[in-house]
């Protein structure tokens, strides 16, 4: 029969009749070829990331929300948080953004040693970033700037009544949302850990980088997030 | 030009029955277990998500005779108490709503045909698919745990604040419904990827089946709203541990914030549940009227139009909860732009069908059921979308009547519609004819008399989620009891002869209805990498004229 | 690949200019946050344009958005677009209820009931 059919049974690579050996190992059986795999993995990452955008936003809608039932409380709940230190954590990500991109650029070109130390540096960012949120919350822990019935700071000016406390109410969205965004840094530590030591290996190169650009693509919205939460919570008094 | 597969190849038809098709290529649980294979997965969903709804359902049948009498007797004893009867009613709810409606279709059906449809081996990210079948494991392990270690009452949409304050199980429940969602979630991804990338060679967006138009529209429901009710149940298990202060009202927070974000995805959830149903409809309706459907593009639109309108209208579960006029009146506005995709639907359904050559197989049945049933379901829903009216309806039986309407009378006999129609595809056996007629008749007459009624108790007054109710509805809700019956055991009737049918030897043909779309070219079952030569689309989508068997 | 690799130099350029950009930004964030624009709503304003401007900068050359496919930021804009309209159609019902707060609010000012139509009931004598 034709010679230019495409027998999928048995060569499911679609490479034609010598399809075995020339294949890279990280080719799916269900795809016909690099770059269409390639390019959906990409589609995958933008549409979990589109979800991250709407989870992390109901937060960010919450706070909007009570911003406008508590606006005094809220005004001076923000005094508590040290502008310098907020400020020192977001040079810190987006210089781990860069590093990151780096990171990207050197998996491109075959730079093993540099996407390795390029990484390890995000790693470092992201860590720094861990430790300076560590001496904020453990400042607000002295201070019982907590969230919700836990909330044990004295000296505020507006009076709990009947239970409603906006201070409370600031600091349970102030945990919640540097908390879940903590839990996604400690995820992108794990994953760019994990990319590193494969990236060591050797694993990386021109034609086949996709697991480093989609952490890649993570970190960026870990960024991202801190973006809108560092004038939120640190600028607006 | 290659020799591919083609609805004009000459084999097709009597080509031998493949040895090993997906269901035997490899045996063994571990092989079911940890399968990439979407065809094995969509089994796997079809058999969780049928066990869901039999829970459901069971749950339902005692909540309708709990209601036969204002005494809830039965023989002579309390069937059950108050408190016990808001804990049947809020699982029915939940688990019909998160364990069986919302992945129903996308997870079993779309996740088996969906591929095929688009001449593709496999969905985009086959292990991701695994992972949101286990995703739906592990929320029902947490659902049926919540159930038994103090079950939910609040009602499956868990206001404020008696959701933060009530003692039954919310935590885990909450968890459970988290959890439910990212598998939801997983699976709108891997559709739109699936979708966007996995074409066939010769397949542009509008030669797209149907199908996979009102798929791809759910997906993205899917992916953009269900995130909100990840934060929404996070945000409550949150205000119950420690008090934050957004939703309860005793410490300032406010309820209605809670019904915004709830709603804002559980009105598009209500289009995850009817999007597929109504894609399924506008695959059967075309071939048992051997006739191209009627505004093929009218129809892809619509699909993604009220994706997109969806997620405009939530405000319209709020009328009377302390939402602001305005918004309520926008809402309102907005509610009634949404219902003109779904009339452009059923009127090119109806056109479809109209100088067609009809016949009534079992799948017909139920496409044409669901048009009349959706109809109905649909127009009820103006009633509510109109403030006036709504004043009066609202947490009525009328509501009640409505969305069952639209989710039972709409999407189940969809969903058992496509079960029929793809059943030979999936077994590779032909149920019974004469027991689907019996079936789907009892499931027909059962629906109406049970739901139908309900519109009556509704607007005569009777509230939805009481437990006791005034002695002049009480011929209504036994109607109402006696129709679940009749219901329950057409339910029943359809799951048997289905089942029986496994029992036969596997003589299906490839294409037993004569259908044009691709999931036709492949045997019946399929094989493992689903198709032997990379299938190539010829034509244009539901072209029914009759092609070349035969070389000259 | 699709993305070009022809010059890495050039890229590493466009990448450092990005980094100095959100870093100056970041300043400029920072020293705005200092000065009062009128109403504490423009000072909202200001720090969240800034923002989306750094975010739109992250986006599009971070994250390849500049020269990667039209699906993928269709994709992420839609995440953007969905939580605006959540946060929109929520306002509009917050923005303009009547009654917003409860009464037992600290700091709430309630207005005064509005005056009676009819006189009330003469009082009861014991």
């Amino acid at each position: 029969m034709s010679t230019s059919t495409v027998d999928l049974q048995h060569d499911p690579h679609g490479h034609g009749d010598d399809g075995h050996g020339h294949d890279d190992p990280h080719h799916q059986h269900h795809f016909t070829t690099m770059e269409q795999q390639f390019d959906t993995s990409k589609i995958g990452m933008w549409l979990f990331l589109a979800t991250e955008v709407l989870l992390f936003g109901g937060l960010f809608v919450g706070f909007g929300m009570m911003q406008a039932r508590f606006p005094e409380q809220f005004k001076e709940a923000h005094e508590h948080l040290q502008r310098p230190l907020g400020a020192l954590n977001t040079v810190v990500l987006l210089v781990s953004s860069w590093t990151m991109v780096m990171g990207v650029l050197s998996a491109r070109t075959n730079q093993r040693k540099k996407l390795v130390i390029y990484l390890i540096i995000t790693i470092l960012c992201a860590c720094i970033f861990l430790g300076v949120k560590y001496f904020e919350y453990s400042h607000k822990f002295e201070e019982g700037l907590l969230p919700g019935h836990y909330y044990t700071h004295h000296g505020d000016k507006i009076a709990t009544v009947n239970g409603a406390n906006g201070y409370a109410t600031f600091f349970s969205f102030y945990f919640m949302m540097t908390g879940l965004h903590g839990i996604h840094i400690l995820v992108g530590i794990a994953l760019l850990a994990w990319i590193a030591v494969r990236g060591n290996r050797g694993e990386f190169n021109s034609s086949y980088y996709t697991p480093v650009d989609l952490v890649g693509l993570y970190w960026h919205l870990v960024d991202l997030i801190w973006i809108y939460l560092f004038p939120l919570y640190y600028l607006i008094s | 030009m290659a020799q591919a597969l083609t609805h004009s190849d000459p084999h097709i038809g009597d080509r031998p029955r493949p040895a090993k098709n997906y269901l035997n290529a490899t045996t063994g649980i571990w092989s079911w277990m940890t399968t990439v294979d979407h065809k094995r997965i969509g089994v796997m969903y079809l058999v969780a998500v049928s066990s869901a709804f039999f829970v459901g359902g069971m749950f339902a049948l005692l909540v309708r005779l709990t209601l036969l009498t204002p005494s809830h007797k039965l023989f002579g004893k309390v069937l059950i108490d108050a408190d016990t009867y808001n804990r049947v009613f809020t699982l029915h709810g939940a688990i019909m709503v998160f364990l069986f409606i919302i992945p129903s279709v996308p997870g079993s059906l779309a996740n088996f045909v969906l591929p095929l449809m688009l001449g593709a081996k496999d969905v985009a990210f086959p292990r991701l698919n695994l992972a949101s079948f286990y995703l739906w494991c592990t929320g029902a392990i947490l659902a049926v745990t919540s159930m038994i270690v103090g079950a939910v009452d609040t009602g499956w949409t868990f206001y404020t604040p008696y959701s933060t304050t009530t003692q039954s199980s919310v935590g885990l429940m909450t968890m459970a419904v988290f959890i439910l969602g990212f598998s939801s979630i997983f699976t709108g991804l891997n559709f739109i990827a699936t979708v966007h990338k996995l074409r066939a060679p010769g397949m542009g967006w509008f030669d797209m089946p149907l199908f996979v138009w009102g798929t791809y529209a759910t997906a993205i429901i899917q992916v953009l709203a269900t995130p909100v009710l990840g934060i929404t149940m996070v945000l409550l298990a949150l205000e119950r541990v420690f008090n934050i202060g957004i939703f309860d009202p005793k410490i300032g927070g406010d309820p209605v914030l809670f019904q915004h974000f709830f709603w804002f995805y559980s009105h598009p959830a209500v289009y995850i549940m009817i999007v597929p149903g109504m894609a399924i409809i506008s695959e059967i309706i075309p071939t048992f009227s051997r006739k191209t459907i009627f505004g093929y593009k009218a129809i892809a639109y619509s699909s993604v139009a009220l994706a997109l309108l969806g997620f405009l209208v939530w405000g319209h579960h709020m009328f009377v909860a302390g939402q602001s006029e305005l918004a309520t009146v926008v809402f309102s506005a907005l509610t009634f732009l949404v219902a003109i995709p779904s009339g452009v639907k059923l009127f090119n359904w109806l056109a479809t069908m109209y100088k067609g050559n009809i016949s009534l197989e079992t799948p017909m049945l139920y496409g044409i059921s669901f048009i009349l049933l959706f109809a109905i379901g649909g127009l009820t829903g103006i009633f509510l979308g109109a403030l006036s009216t709504d004043i009066h309806l609202t947490d009525t039986y009328f509501v009640v009547a409505h969305f069952h309407y639209v989710m039972m009378g709409g999407t189940v006999i969809a969903f058992i519609g496509g079960v029929h129609y793809w059943w030979p595809k999936i077994t590779g056996r032909m149920y019974s004819e004469k027991w689907g007629r019996i079936g789907c008749s009892l499931v027909f007459i059962g629906f109406n008399m049970t739901f139908l009624t309900q519109f009556f108790l509704g607007s005569k007054g009777m509230p939805r989620r009481y437990y006791n109710y005034l002695e002049q509805y009480q011929p209504l809700h036994a109607f109402s009891t006696f129709g679940s019956w009749v219901l329950g055991m057409g339910l029943f009737i359809t799951a048997a002869y289905l089942l029986a049918s496994l029992r036969k030897p596997m003589d299906a043909p490839d294409n037993p209805w004569g259908g044009t779309t691709m999931e036709w070219l492949t045997s019946s079952p399929p094989i493992e990498h689903n198709f032997e030569e990379q299938p190539v689309l010829e034509h244009e989508p539901y072209d029914y004229r009759p092609r070349v068997k035969k070389h000259a | 690949m699709s993305e070009h690799t022809q010059n890495p130099k050039a890229e590493a350029a466009v990448y450092l200019k990005t980094l100095i950009a959100l870093l100056v930004l970041t300043g400029i964030t920072v020293g705005a946050s200092y000065i009062h624009f009128g109403s504490g709503a423009a000072n909202v304003v200001v720090a969240l344009t800034i923002a989306t401007i750094k975010a739109t900068l992250v986006a599009l050359f971070f994250m390849h958005l500049l020269h990667d496919k039209p699906v993928n930021g269709i994709i992420a804009v839609a995440g953007f677009i969905f939580l605006g309209l959540f946060l929109m159609f929520t306002l509009l019902d917050f923005d303009t209820r009547e009654n917003p707060l409860p009464r037992n609010l600290p700091g709430v000012v309630t207005p005064p009931p509005p005056a009676a139509t009819t006189p009330a009931p003469a009082p009861e004598h014991h």
